[in-house]
């Protein structure tokens, strides 16, 4: 009788569903995601078979493709582990990027002035410490006003990251600069370059230990089990006798602290030296590959090998087909906006009008 | 000139298209919905902005006319940001979507898509995006007549600038009556701080929240086309916009989400910008002179969260999804 | 003159799932006068009225509004029909004037003219006597203010047919005096008032008329000049039901926690707990019967260290020693493990002692994940014993590491009270531990209760159902606006004496209004 004041799609919270549907679900906005890219690679006039293939040859078509692919997904994976337990607590660290920088630039500190005075692989070891160390205490500026103040970290980890890609600036044309005038800091002593294992440096292994490591953390450790109560519910977690305080500044410095070795292994071992742009976005996308991972550090790895591939294969696409490179951002964004999307229809259920069927 | 009249200009200039992407942020956020795609809609606006006025005068030629190139310009910046901001507010409000993440992505596919949009043009226009000087006039000089601009003093330091520092305070001014003054504003600002009390109170939420979003995005995106089409010289470079976004997320914060507290922000961020230029201090280097709007906002985001002063915070339901069912 | 009732309702029903929370009611309303609504909690009072304020659409039945039929499908249909609701949350912009939030909402011109709307908020304020600044910030206000805010703005949308669902819950005695007025200004203003409660003396002292709902059920309505707080109390209980709980007699009971002069303030400085002392006895059930509100939660939050005691002392005596231990001041840590356990069942039963998102497993190491040396958490006991509890509880999960959030509500209570009978306490403390679960599962937590109290454990039971108390508890404490106004032998005791002793008639030392 009240029919007309039913809208015409309500939605519920949905309780479950199958692993199968779910998958179904991700598996066809995956598909959206490159049908829409193919649509653009039609509308720029190239044939969007031949780009997707190009993509993929260049990526993993040769023994050096995959290693330059494997090299852009290593601080990719890295940081997004770090970002996974921030998350899991709903403390939104958007300054990866920041503690990235921060990590390369103690990193390259030791890099520059100690490489002399070190053991090889003592260089090594001291350089990957102190980036841990810079990485983690930059992170903790904001976790501490937000344990004392409840100061929005989203903004002031956002801000934070610009602070400090200003000082390796200054650095850069400054007390670093290696030829007066070149704005470049100097390329490291072979001493303090991460050595290579297979052809890419060995900073693969040490995230790929790192992955085991977080998902042990996450899973296993009291520590973990913290995190994971707080980002439930603060006040249940007060009631259980944590100090939530100590907890959200214990795990952004441990955050902190793999963006700052993530900082070490791309400064050592990708570039060689340091400068402004060591973080290169990264520490945006792998945000978005933590989420999109569900904070499960093993979907990471495949994530972030994901937008690798795209990234370099849309470098390959521009010298093949002179398809500007930033082709792989725009696809990136897709692929991130379809799955970022399709969640909903995981979470959520609609309910029609006049039905009582549910539709997914 | 002299060098406080100078500094004072430029700093304007330099502040104008961090207005332009704040007051548009601004808008955005007293809805609750914190868009941090601002980079990638600003970048979209400086490329769609650009390609605007570049084809308007290829299809025109001689007869192009200032005043046009510049309203196309304005259109075409507006429309890419608002398309970015549609995006982004599909997956967040209707979706749902965690805002945040939303958001980067959003920051990541603008700046793809404005970066390869200006690549583009460049490499389809044969290696050179650029405009005759005679539209650039219409971008990079006063529209105010010259008797205005020549009384000294006040001349440069009122009348000389170009369209955009005009607009923008005319649209700052506007956005902070409507604001404060008017029935919507109150409902909007409502949004933004308790979406639930507005839903029982009969405010469409999800309305509010599209409209705010979109058009707030496309002013933001206009920042990014004066940007290029003022400070970069109307010329599409890699440098793109040079982090204006994440700049203009700043001052949404050091103005305290007040659109007329925005233009003053805006120009005492543009001066920061090029302070190292006018004002040479020894042990101070100029890259340092540049992160103090970051480290001055900072700051600012401290001492209002001590103060804890229930004026000046952010909306309540800031990076919130809202879902009715969920009260 | 000849004139329609302001409101009537013909055979209201309303369900919830299998529970009907309304069934067939009646009630009429007149202009010009205040009606009680009066009611055990879980009546269904807030349900029904909800129903006029445009919350729920009934399944059945009519309501009529000055004679004419009406469907009320939004608050803006009820506001449309004059009539408006407080409800106990209120709905208020902390940011905002009182005169922008009573401005939400309304339609009117672009320009948001303040000064009217404070012109024009003056007058309403001025005629009833609220005396409420339009230019205050909500957030500045005491909770009273933001009820005169939530009262303007029904009023300022032209109601004059008000539900205010326990407007008192939350007020000082000096500000519901104060609200009493105005309600009686609005009523002599010919307004028709409902208040929704279940406090006798506030019934007494403003209503004209008090309708009676019990268990969803309409039990009848009397004129207050015409009934006694006696004849309430027994329309609101109803009564005795047997239920046949096993109760065996206590064996050796020994004092566990003596209470003396336990007096607790809330945030606002309002007296929750006023001079309560007992003493709880190992081997017991201690019954504490009382309306919602009355202290029940305050109490058992201070004793497990939660909530901040203003003066008084809690001795603890633990099992084997001869010297009490002071718990006042101590660390809720500390005091969970010295023994004393708590399972309180929150109104949204997820708020305190469980995590949702995480399964039996899970929630059950919210009490062991201290322990055990090194960096990982044991989950091998805490699965151990979730499988224990799943068992012997009979709760139906999928699996233990099945999201609690998505269980029904009875499962969760087991989860919850299932995970602090494990930690073997020895004062077991449980809140509401039966709301909402059907017969069966009920009779399975009562039987957990009586088998603890044979363990020797002091049992300390809230319960809302009088008849449970009567025949599951060996003595019953009775609270009274945070007072204790009685302390009885269950076995002995009528349902009728602890209702009058829970509304304080007969057993409170002082302002009982009588008729």
């Amino acid at each position: 009788m009240h029919e007309q004041k039913i809208p015409l799609i309500r939605l519920a919270k949905r309780d479950s569903m199958e692993p199968w549907k779910v998958w179904c679900i991700r598996g066809s906005s995956f598909l959206a995601a490159i049908l829409l890219g193919a649509l653009i690679f039609l509308l720029m006039g190239n044939n969007p078979i031949a780009a997707y293939g190009t993509i993929l040859s260049g990526s993993l078509g040769k023994k050096t493709a995959i290693r330059q692919t494997v090299k852009l997904a290593i601080p990719l994976l890295g940081t997004a582990l770090a970002i996974a337990p921030c998350f899991k607590m709903r403390f939104w660290n958007i300054g990866a990027e920041g503690q990235i920088t921060a990590g390369a630039m103690a990193a390259s500190y030791f890099a520059l002035f100690w490489y002399d005075k070190l053991p090889a692989p003592l260089l090594l070891l001291v350089m990957g410490v102190a980036g841990a160390a810079a990485g983690g205490l930059w992170a903790l500026i904001p976790a501490f006003f937000k344990a004392r103040w409840n100061t929005n970290e989203t903004l002031f980890t956002l801000m934070m990251n610009y602070i400090i890609i200003g000082i390796v600036k200054w650095l850069q044309g400054g007390p670093w600069e290696g030829r007066p005038g070149s704005q470049m800091i100097p390329m490291f002593d072979s001493a303090a370059v991460l050595p290579k294992i297979f052809g890419v440096h060995c900073g693969w292994i040490i995230v790929l230990v790192m992955t085991v490591l977080m998902y042990i953390y996450m899973r296993h450790t009291k520590h973990g089990y913290e995190i994971a109560v707080i980002g439930e519910s603060e006040n249940t977690a007060r009631y259980a006798g944590m100090n939530v305080g100590r907890i959200i500044m214990r795990t952004m410095f441990l955050s902190g602290g793999i963006c700052g070795v993530v900082g070490f292994i791309v400064a050592s071992g990708a570039n060689g030296t340091l400068y402004d742009g060591v973080a290169a976005g990264v520490g945006f996308t792998a945000i978005t590959v933590a989420w999109l991972a569900q904070l499960n550090p093993f979907a990471m790895i495949g994530i972030s090998g994901l937008l690798a591939v795209l990234e370099k294969g849309a470098d390959t696409l521009q010298t093949r087909m002179a398809v500007p490179a930033s082709i792989s951002d725009i696809i990136t964004g897709i692929f991130l906006f379809c799955m970022l999307g399709c969640e909903f229809f995981i979470n959520y259920r609609m309910i029609f009008r006049g039905k009582h069927k549910e539709v997914a | 000139m002299n060098a406080l009249l100078l500094l004072i200009y430029n700093a304007v200039l330099n502040g104008t298209p961090l207005l332009f992407g704040t007051v548009g942020e601004v808008l955005t956020e007293k809805t609750g919905n914190l868009n941090l795609g601002v980079e990638g809609m600003m970048y979209m606006g400086g490329a769609l902005g650009l390609g605007g006025a570049f084809y308007y005068e290829m299809f025109a030629g001689q007869n192009a006319s200032g005043f046009l190139a510049v309203l196309i310009a304005i259109l075409c910046a507006f429309l890419g940001g608002a398309f970015g901001a549609l995006i982004y507010s599909f997956i967040t409000i209707t979706l749902r979507a965690n805002q945040n993440v939303t958001g980067l992505a959003l920051a990541i596919f603008g700046t793809g898509a404005g970066q390869f949009i200006g690549e583009y043009m460049r490499t389809t226009s044969g290696g050179y995006v650029a405009i005759s000087n005679h539209l650039k006039s219409a971008f990079m000089t006063s529209p105010l007549p010259a008797a205005l601009q020549n009384i000294p003093v006040l001349g440069p330091l009122l009348f000389q600038y170009n369209i955009f520092v005009y607009l923008g305070i005319m649209i700052a001014v506007l956005m902070g009556l409507y604001l404060r003054r008017s029935r919507s504003g109150l409902y909007l600002r409502a949004v933004g701080e308790s979406p639930s009390t507005a839903d029982s109170a009969g405010i469409n939420v999800t309305r509010y929240k599209y409209l705010a979003t979109i058009l707030g995005g496309g002013i933001s995106a206009i920042g990014g086309m004066v940007y290029i089409m003022t400070i970069a010289g109307c010329v599409w470079n890699h440098e793109g916009l040079a982090g204006e976004g994440w700049l203009a997320v700043a001052l949404v914060i050091f103005c305290l989400w007040r659109p007329v507290s925005a233009i003053f922000g805006s120009i005492l961020f543009g001066a920061l910008m090029i302070l190292y230029l006018r004002l040479q201090l020894p042990f101070i280097p100029d890259q340092i002179y540049k992160i103090l709007p970051y480290i001055v906002t900072v700051i600012v985001l401290i001492f209002t969260s001590m103060r804890n002063s229930k004026d000046k915070q952010p909306p309540a339901s800031l990076g919130l999804a809202y879902f009715r069912e969920d009260r | 003159m000849e004139s329609f009732h302001a409101i009537e309702l013909r055979h209201i029903t309303k369900r919830f799932g299998k529970v009907v929370a309304n069934d067939s009611i009646d009630l009429t309303l007149d202009r010009g006068e205040i009606l009680s609504l009066l009611g055990e909690n879980g009546s269904g009072k807030t349900t029904l009225m909800n129903m006029l304020a445009g919350i729920y659409f009934p399944d059945e039945g009519e309501i009529l509004v000055g004679g004419k039929p009406v469907s009320i499908r939004s608050p803006k249909d009820a506001f449309d029909h004059g009539i408006g609701m407080i409800h106990q949350h209120f709905k208020l912009v902390n940011v905002f004037t009182a005169a922008e939030n009573i401005a939400l909402g309304l339609s009117g011109g672009g320009k948001l003219d303040r000064k009217a709307i404070a012109v024009k908020v003056q007058e309403i304020s001025d005629r009833y006597g609220f005396g409420i600044d339009p230019n205050k910030k909500v957030y500045d206000m005491s909770v009273s203010e933001k009820q005169t805010v939530e009262i303007v703005k029904v009023l300022y949308r032209g109601a004059d047919i008000l539900i205010l669902d326990e407007p008192t819950a939350v007020l000082t005695p000096q500000e519901t005096d104060r609200l009493f007025g105005i309600l009686r200004a609005m009523k002599a203003d010919g307004k028709a008032i409902v208040i929704i409660t279940h406090k006798l003396h506030e019934v007494m002292a403003l209503s004209d008329k008090v309708a009676v709902l019990r268990k969803g059920k309409y039990i009848g309505t009397v004129k207050t000049s015409e009934t006694n707080p006696q004849a309430l109390t027994d329309m609101m209980v109803g009564r005795s039901v047997t239920l046949n709980i096993d109760r065996p007699m206590p064996v050796d009971p020994t004092p566990r926690l003596e209470i003396q002069g336990l007096t607790c303030l809330d945030a606002e400085g309002v007296k929750k707990l006023d001079n309560v002392s007992f003493t709880a006895m190992g081997g017991e059930i201690l019954g504490i019967a009382g309306i919602a509100g009355s202290g029940q939660r305050e109490l058992l939050e201070s004793i497990a260290g939660l909530y901040p005691v203003a003066s008084g002392s809690i001795h603890y005596t633990p099992v084997g020693a001869d010297k009490a231990v002071e718990l006042v001041g101590k660390p809720p840590m500390e005091i969970k493990k010295a023994g004393v356990a708590m399972a309180f069942v929150p109104e949204d039963r997820l708020g305190m002692g469980l995590v949702g998102g995480m399964g039996m497993t899970g929630n059950m190491m919210l009490r062991s994940w201290r322990k055990g040396k090194g960096v990982f958490v044991n989950r091998k006991d805490p699965n151990a014993l979730a499988l224990e509890v799943k068992e012997r509880l009979e709760v139906v999960t999928p699996s233990v590491d099945f999201p609690v959030r998505r269980l029904s509500g009875g499962n969760v209570q087991k989860v919850l009270v299932g995970r602090e009978i494990a930690s073997s306490p020895t004062v077991l403390m449980s809140a509401y531990a039966v709301r909402g679960l059907d017969i069966n599962t009920s009779y399975t937590i009562y039987n957990l209760m009586t088998e603890q109290k044979m363990k020797g454990v002091a049992v300390i039971y809230v319960g809302e159902d009088l008849d449970v108390l009567l025949e599951l508890c060996d003595r019953i404490l009775v609270l009274c606006g945070g007072q204790v106004s009685g302390i009885v032998d269950a076995r002995t005791v009528t349902k009728e004496e602890v209702g009058l002793l829970m509304t304080r008639v007969g057993g409170g030392k002082e302002d009982v209004p009588h008729a």
